[in-house]
């Protein structure tokens, strides 16, 4: 998206051999193809898998790698490559791998950055190394577009008739200076290597561990625990350094028979409480077989988020009390699936009208509208009732609900509500009126009739109880 | 024998008697109901804050605990806090309670898989001190369960309302077995007084006080909760008590 047009961003091999490039609008593409298939660009995804890919070629190629959006990797392979013979192998291991999920790679290895760059988009080949003897002539002939320089200022040297990086290098450098500024002349430095072109390395995530070896296997509960109290101290200690609070807790016990048991604890909010922590733990305790022994215990924190200090004062209201303990301490005992809120959902359904949302959300915004009674119990499923009612708008006089048959005295409605038809084609016609009434034992119902009365379209006009009220 | 101001004999009396009941069991306050009819009836004047209180539905209600459940949404909209609800079964309606004074955002729910983990909840979130109260709807509470959650109540000061909630309407005979709760609650949906026009006005609830820790047993027969969590006396009564007064107050001022 570019102002109001819409730009191709990229095309895969089969849209570029018909024609189409990435710049193209969208307009223009759709008209030469007709049933094209269209994405919406995801730049922050694509950094993001980039970023991932950084990670994975860090453990398997060398330790100094950077991610270079938006498509490309740079790795700096010096005494790294002979562990694949020389850098012809990585690059040759690098696209294979690739190509083996489906990405298509061009890797270049070159004396300079720039000159990788450069040859790695515009030279020929997918996998080419370039000798420091040859850099000058290899790269000459490119265009002035692989110096990574601004692309007005690309064109504007092409219209000077300098067409190819050998052009740009033989122009007197001050005149050059002149007129476009440092850019040119750095550029062309860093791709000959005469300046160096320092780049920041990814650091890869490293979860925070720690553990502790046993020189006698320990078995009881009670040591267990005491063990469990002292690697949540270490790791609140660890977590401070780093100002993070864990998320998710992985607590693995190594048996001298090999096996492992493991207890993990997720917490609503990031927290490095060690009392949350170990009781957290400390709960689910019972859930491990010792077996013959534990020799190591190792405590894990796969997710971490930060966690700042707040400031808190002693003037004004109360603190709220945090409740993100209780719902921790439930939701691993019970599944984090069985805890929840409910939060009003825009629609007149009265089964669509209630949403579970995690229970530690922020406060929501929407509520249900107060004008319109709702039961303190509602069916999953409304239950037939069998009724004597007149039709098109009045009130059952009486209804059959399990087997016992119950006298309308009093009665109210009806509320009519439509099928939403904005979701699913099958409702476009269907209402149901709903009725609030009251029986002679002064027990309350909501019933509604499927349909409107008159119409066999809008439902089978038979009737349901959804629900009781108070 | 002439009255002399107050009497030490009795004071001194008065406080052993609150120590041997126990030192460390501390006073959180009441909770008013707001209508004096049912506040007179209750020590301290009003719901004890840091106890448990059973409510359980008569009739019908027994097996769906519609009125019990609004009942005790009335009164928790009245304390402060978030509330944690603990139940079995998946068919409260949350709007209902958000007209009831409950806000939805108060309030988080807990779906437990069975009645044990259900109580081990109930307790847990009355000892953990942050909440303003919680709710169980249980089918079964043992006099050992239910002295647990008094103690845990008692510890924090947190509200404890325990659903009482059958599967059977003949099960509900459970709710005739002792337990440790500072009061019990029936709460029965009763015929609502005609309306001059067609249509059903504000639930009208039976409310029984069957049991009441220093206190003596009542009913009341009150009109269901309002969009505050208030209860009220239904104005047809013969004494006429509450809603007249108020009116008689507001002509005189």
């Amino acid at each position: 998206m570019e102002g109001q047009r819409r730009l191709l961003t990229a095309a895969n091999a089969a849209a570029r051999a018909i024609g189409l490039v990435p710049g193209m609008t969208v307009a223009q593409a759709q008209a030469l193809v007709p049933d094209l298939q269209i994405l919406d660009a995801e730049p922050d995804a694509d950094r993001a898998a980039l970023e991932k890919l950084a990670c994975w070629s860090l453990r398997r190629y060398a330790p100094i790698i950077a991610a270079d959006p938006p498509d490309g990797l740079m790795l700096d392979i010096t005494g790294a490559a002979h562990a694949f013979g020389g850098p012809e192998g990585v690059l040759r291991d690098l696209v294979h791998r690739l190509a083996e999920v489906g990405a298509t790679a061009r890797a270049v290895c070159a004396p300079t950055y720039g000159a990788a760059h450069a040859l790695a988009r515009y030279g020929a080949g997918p996998a080419r190394v370039v000798d420091p003897l040859e850099l000058k002539a290899a790269i000459g002939a490119l265009p002035i577009a692989a110096l990574r320089l601004d692309a007005d200022m690309v064109l504007t040297l092409g219209r000077l008739g300098l067409e190819t990086i050998a052009d740009l290098e033989a122009m007197p450098r001050a005149s050059l200076a002149l007129r476009f500024g440092s850019a040119p002349g750095q550029r062309l430095d860093q791709a000959f290597g005469r300046v160096a072109e320092p780049f920041e390395p990814i650091q890869p995530p490293e979860p925070i561990t720690v553990e502790r070896r046993f020189a006698e296997p320990i078995g009881a509960p009670e040591t267990l625990a005491r063990y469990t109290g002292k690697l949540v101290d270490e790791l609140a200690r660890r977590l401070e350094e780093e100002g993070v609070g864990a998320r998710r807790l992985d607590l693995s016990f190594h048996r001298v028979d090999n096996r492992i048991e493991a207890i993990r604890a997720g917490l609503a909010k990031p927290s490095r409480d060690r009392r949350q922590m170990t009781r957290l733990l400390c709960d689910r305790l019972e859930t491990i077989d010792p077996g013959f022994g534990v020799e190591r215990m190792q405590l894990t924190v796969p997710a971490a988020e930060p966690l700042t200090y707040h400031m808190v004062s002693n003037l004004g209201e109360a603190p709220v009390p945090d409740v993100a303990a209780l719902v921790d301490l439930l939701g691993n005992r019970i599944g984090e699936g069985r805890l929840f809120r409910a939060a009003a959902r825009e629609s007149d359904i009265p089964e669509r009208s209630v949403a579970r949302i995690a229970p530690m959300s922020d406060p929501t915004e929407t509520r249900w509208p107060a004008a319109w009674p709702r039961p303190a119990r509602l069916f999953a499923r409304p239950e037939p009732v069998d009724t004597m009612a007149l039709l098109p708008d009045h009130p059952p006089v009486h209804f059959v609900w399990r087997g016992v048959r119950r006298r309308v005295t009093r009665a109210d409605g009806p509320e009519r509500i439509y099928g939403e038809w904005h979701l699913n084609d099958a409702e476009f016609l269907g209402v149901r009126d709903y009725f609030q009434v009251e029986d002679e034992t002064g027990a309350r119902y909501w019933l509604f009739r499927n349909g409107d009365g008159m119409d066999s379209a809008t439902g089978g006009q038979g009737w349901f109880l959804h629900g009781l009220f108070a | 024998m002439t009255e002399r101001g107050p009497r030490p004999h009795l004071t001194t009396l008065r406080a052993r008697i609150a120590r041997i009941e126990g030192a460390e069991r501390r006073s959180s306050g009441t909770l008013p109901f707001g209508l004096d009819a049912i506040d007179r009836r209750l020590p301290g004047g009003g719901l004890a804050l840091g106890a448990l209180h059973e409510v359980a539905g008569g009739a019908q209600g027994a097996t769906d605990a519609a009125a019990a459940a609004l009942f005790a949404a009335g009164i928790l909209a009245r304390v402060k806090g978030k509330i944690l609800w603990c139940m079995t079964q998946s068919d409260l309606f949350a709007p209902a309670l958000a007209l009831a004074g409950l806000d939805p955002d108060r309030v988080i729910y807990v779906e437990a898989r069975d009645e044990t983990s259900l109580l081990s909840c109930f307790e847990e979130g009355l000892r953990h001190g942050g909440l303003g109260g919680v709710v169980a709807e249980a089918a079964r509470l043992s006099m050992t369960a239910s002295r647990r959650l008094q103690l845990a109540a008692e510890s924090t000061g947190t509200i404890g309302i325990a659903i009482r909630r059958w599967r059977r309407t003949a099960e509900a005979s459970d709710f005739g077995q002792p337990t440790a709760a500072a009061t019990r609650w029936r709460v029965t949906s009763v015929p609502t007084a005609p309306l001059p026009v067609p249509g059903v006005g504000r639930p009208r609830w039976f409310v029984e006080l069957i049991r009441c820790r220093a206190g003596e047993s009542a009913d009341f027969l009150v009109e269901g909760c309002d969009a505050a969590g208030h209860l009220a006396l239904p104005a047809d009564l013969a004494d006429r008590s509450a809603a007249s007064q108020a009116w008689l107050q507001r002509a005189a001022s």
